[in-house]
């Protein structure tokens, strides 16, 4: 086999490619659906009362009088270097919003080192014990978490674990002053609620692609071959599924990021999520668009990372005739 | 393996199937799969199964292996492997002969290997995990099986991935793979079936080879006779899941005893009823000169110069991947052409079906292979064959479902399968219903795309027969594009050799068949299997000298 100019590597750069062009896109969708809203940044910043001199000197000095496409570009060339502008707060918007990304990537990165592997395994054992007890308990139990509202399962470990059984604070506040252990004890909720929300999803689908699987001639072919069902299941099929399960896993880590917003607000927990709800209350666009263009990035960067994965994973890709 | 003579001391049989009965649950009924059947085989013995499709060939095969597929049952009987009652012992038991004492080969290699695993792998992977085969050893073993099997480039051969060899190069290493642990008994369930002739019969040789070489006792499964002539010692032909006869392959071949074993023999020889030669009368239906066809940059048709004649019956041959369905769709307005024209009834013909009157569409109709899928599986017989009456002669009410009952007299079928869905009707009705829907149009031309290949020969037979009806009755031509010689034979005027897009060759079929100019038609009319025991050895003498 030649490896010159490898398929695989083209079609991860075309991949990578439209990614980042669907990231302009979405960039574009956010800038204008927040530049079109009624009423100006002018005035927000100065309230009700300002004249309209104030206003009008006010936008000349956010440069709000140019036409939108080109403060679109002025935008959008500053974020491609990190720089989100400034807040109406007066503060650059990564500074506000940095540590509270920080924060949240705590957050998603630890939910994440637990739910992956463990709702791959759950997944793989009700494959594999498909119709007993286990696979039934854990079908039933995921439904059911699955179809649960996030609050409502917040707000049930709240009330088991914090209230009743008080074994762990019901806030999670972290500050920058507070020891690790602290810091990860009051982190226990949070985690523990996302986890539910999202195993569920994971482990069924993880178990649906394995089924899916199981039903191809090789899988039969690899037990009359006499292959221990574990085996057929983790060495036949679990390799073929590999790519649908990659692509859920892509979009719950995704929903880790964007979507915590609401268990971010249960357990005031200081994330990126928190920070976007602040700047709605406050009006605060440019930092709306920098929480809006990082969830974007979030969504299409792991759903690349997934792409990239389930075709690494097909050797009819990866080794052409 | 002829002539071989089988050792005559009394030895234990390498398995023993006594009174073995299977159920399997359909539609929340249990029916019986095999019905008492008892067979036995001794060392380095090879067992042809005969049978047609759904009489529990490949269920006894995977009861060999103390396997069932899910919602089958075993009622009663035993197999008894090496004296032992398999059936006896708990799946976990079961499991470690498999692969080790007994082997199986699937129909489909392509289907059977797992897409993500290099071959080797798969190969060895019985001997190294329960064989007691260091990873070396079983590697070895593999490298002298590829020799054994005449695979290209052995060394290599097992660093490979499915995908990257070709069909028979992968049902050979599916051999390689049952044969890795010297196995006393392999399985073979139609192992040649999914493939071309010209493939086929290397294929046969190498498996036969294999055979003989390492001594290994077998269960041949098929349902073509010609092809268990070639391999089989002893034949038992199988029937609604009981053994109707079984014999000594000379003896079967020759003298079958039961009636049902003499109609299949019969079949296989197809009747030729042509009195006389049809069409051909005045300038033909259709015409094609110098036509052309590709997919994005692969020319799939070169330079296509075929006529049909009107009452004529046109069989276009080749193997698979030689351009013939993709005529058929340039023909009907499926596919577009890139050059030349296809000229009907004096007139030339526009590309694809959009751009053709509704008048041009009814006269052209097309007739797939798999009626399963050609189907609408949730309409009514009356819907399906009703639909184009409308829409082609207006027809509605009570005109319609008269037309509906006569067009189902037509294809042999009646009233009663007015209400039916596919669901409810044989492979063989099924195929009638279609061939009924392209009859509603009232068409002059009929594209049938290997409609018979997915019939059991005795359906099939039926079939062609009430076909070449028809056409006698209705004087509709038929572009028959096949790539069993059997039909060619059966009912064709004139017969186009297809091979990597260009027609190697025409002309009327007497001709092509009896004097084969091209070396390609050659090649494939001497892979056709013959019934006669013995016909493979003749191809490897010949081969040798």
């Amino acid at each position: 086999m030649t490896t010159k100019s490898h398929p695989i590597l083209s079609m991860a750069a075309s991949r990578i490619g439209l990614g980042l062009l669907s990231l302009v896109i979405v960039s574009l969708i956010i800038f204008s659906a927040v530049s079109f809203l009624p009423g100006s940044y002018a005035s927000a910043i100065l309230g009700q009362n300002a004249t309209q001199a104030a206003i009008s000197a006010m936008e000349i000095k956010l440069g709000l009088n140019r036409p939108w496409f080109v403060r679109y570009l002025a935008w959008l060339g500053a974020a491609a270097t990190g720089d989100m502008g400034l807040s109406f707060s007066g503060r650059p918007v990564m500074a506000l919003i940095g540590p509270r990304l920080k924060n949240t990537l705590v957050l998603a990165s630890i939910t994440a080192a637990i739910a992956v592997p463990l709702s791959i395994t759950l997944g793989i054992v009700c494959a594999r014990y498909r119709g007993r007890f286990i696979d039934k308990f854990l079908s039933t139990s995921t439904l059911a978490s699955i179809s649960i509202p996030e609050f409502f399962v917040a707000y049930v470990v709240m009330m088991v674990l914090a209230v009743k059984l008080q074994l762990f604070p019901s806030m999670a506040g972290i500050r920058n002053g507070m020891g690790l252990g602290e810091q990860l004890y009051r982190m226990v909720l949070p985690i523990l609620t996302l986890l539910l929300v999202i195993l569920a999803h994971m482990v069924r689908n993880t178990r649906a692609a394995i089924l899916s699987v199981m039903a191809s001639p090789y899988v039969e072919m690899a037990r009359l071959k006499g292959e221990p069902e574990k085996r057929v299941v983790i060495r036949q099929a679990l390799p073929n599924a590999i790519g649908p399960i990659a692509s859920v896993v892509a979009l719950n880590l995704a929903y880790l990021i964007s979507g915590v917003v609401v268990i971010e607000v249960v357990f005031v927990y200081p994330g990126v999520g928190q920070a976007m709800i602040d700047a709605v209350r406050n009006r605060d666009v440019p930092v709306i668009q920098a929480c809006a263009l990082i969830f974007a990035a979030a969504y299409i960067g792991f759903n690349l990372i997934a792409d990239i994965i389930s075709i690494v994973s097909n050797p009819r890709l990866l080794h052409p005739r | 393996m002829k002539g071989q003579t089988v050792t005559a001391t009394p030895t234990v049989p390498v398995i023993d199937i006594v009174d073995l009965k299977i159920e399997a649950k359909s539609n929340d009924q249990w029916s019986k799969i095999v019905n008492g059947v008892s067979l036995s085989i001794r060392p380095g013995e090879v067992l042809g199964l005969v049978g047609e499709s759904g009489a529990g060939k490949s269920t006894l095969g995977l009861a060999a292996l103390g396997y069932l597929r899910p919602g089958a049952k075993v009622t009663g009987g035993e197999v008894r492997l090496s004296g032992h009652n398999i059936l006896a012992v708990p799946e976990e038991e079961r499991r470690k002969f498999r692969g080790t004492k007994v082997a199986y080969v699937a129909q489909s290699a392509q289907a059977a290997f797992n897409p993500v695993h290099r071959l080797m792998d798969q190969i060895v992977m019985v001997a190294v995990d329960r064989g007691g085969m260091t990873r070396g050893t079983a590697e070895k073993r593999a490298l002298d099986l590829f020799r054994a099997l005449q695979l290209p480039d052995p060394q290599n051969f097992g660093r490979r991935y499915p995908h990257q060899v070709s069909g028979g190069q992968l049902q050979r290493a599916m051999v390689a793979m049952a044969m890795i642990c010297n196995p006393t008994l392999i399985i073979f369930d139609e192992p040649t079936t999914a493939l071309d002739v010209t493939t086929q019969v290397e294929v046969l040789i190498s498996i036969r080879k294999v055979i003989e070489d390492y001594g290994v006792a077998a269960i041949y499964i098929t349902h073509d006779l010609a092809v268990v002539a070639q391999v089989a010692h002893r034949v038992a032909v199988l029937r609604y899941g009981e053994v109707v006869e079984e014999a000594p392959i000379a003896q079967i071949m020759e003298r079958p005893v039961h009636p049902y074993t003499k109609s299949l023999w019969a079949v296989h020889e197809m009747p030729v009823d042509h009195d006389a030669q049809h069409g051909g009368k005045g300038a033909p239906l259709l015409a094609i000169a110098g036509l052309g066809a590709h997919y994005g940059d692969f020319q799939v048709l070169t330079s296509i110069d075929l006529e049909v004649g009107r009452g004529e019956t046109v069989a276009l041959v080749g193997e698979s991947g030689s351009g013939k369905s993709t005529l058929g769709r340039v023909i009907v307005g499926l596919k577009e052409l890139s050059s030349g024209q296809v000229i009907y009834d004096g007139k030339p013909l526009q590309g694809t079906i959009r751009r053709r009157s509704l008048q041009t569409l009814k006269q052209i109709q097309i007739i797939y292979q798999s009626a399963d899928t050609a189907l609408n599986p949730r309409q009514t017989v009356r819907k399906i064959i009703g639909r184009p009456l409308t829409l082609y002669q207006g027809l509605r009410g009570a005109r319609r479902e008269a037309r509906v009952q006569e067009l189902l007299n037509l294809v042999e079928l009646n009233e009663t399968h007015i209400d039916r869905t596919p669901g409810q009707l044989s492979g063989g009705q099924k195929q009638r219903i279609a061939i009924a829907r392209a009859l509603a149009a009232d068409p002059r031309l009929i594209v049938c795309d290997e409609i018979t290949s997915a019939l059991d020969k005795v359906v099939q037979a039926e079939v062609l027969r009430m076909l070449m009806k028809l056409q006698a009755r209705l004087g509709v031509s038929y572009l028959f594009i096949t790539h069993d010689i059997e039909v060619v034979r059966a009912i064709a005027d004139r017969v186009a050799v297809m091979q990597n897009g260009r027609i190697v060759e025409q002309g009327g079929k007497d001709q092509v068949l009896a004097q084969p100019h091209a070396d390609y038609t050659r090649k494939l009319l001497d892979s056709v299997p013959d019934m006669a025991v013995g016909w493979l050895d003749g191809i490897v003498a010949e081969r040798a000298a």
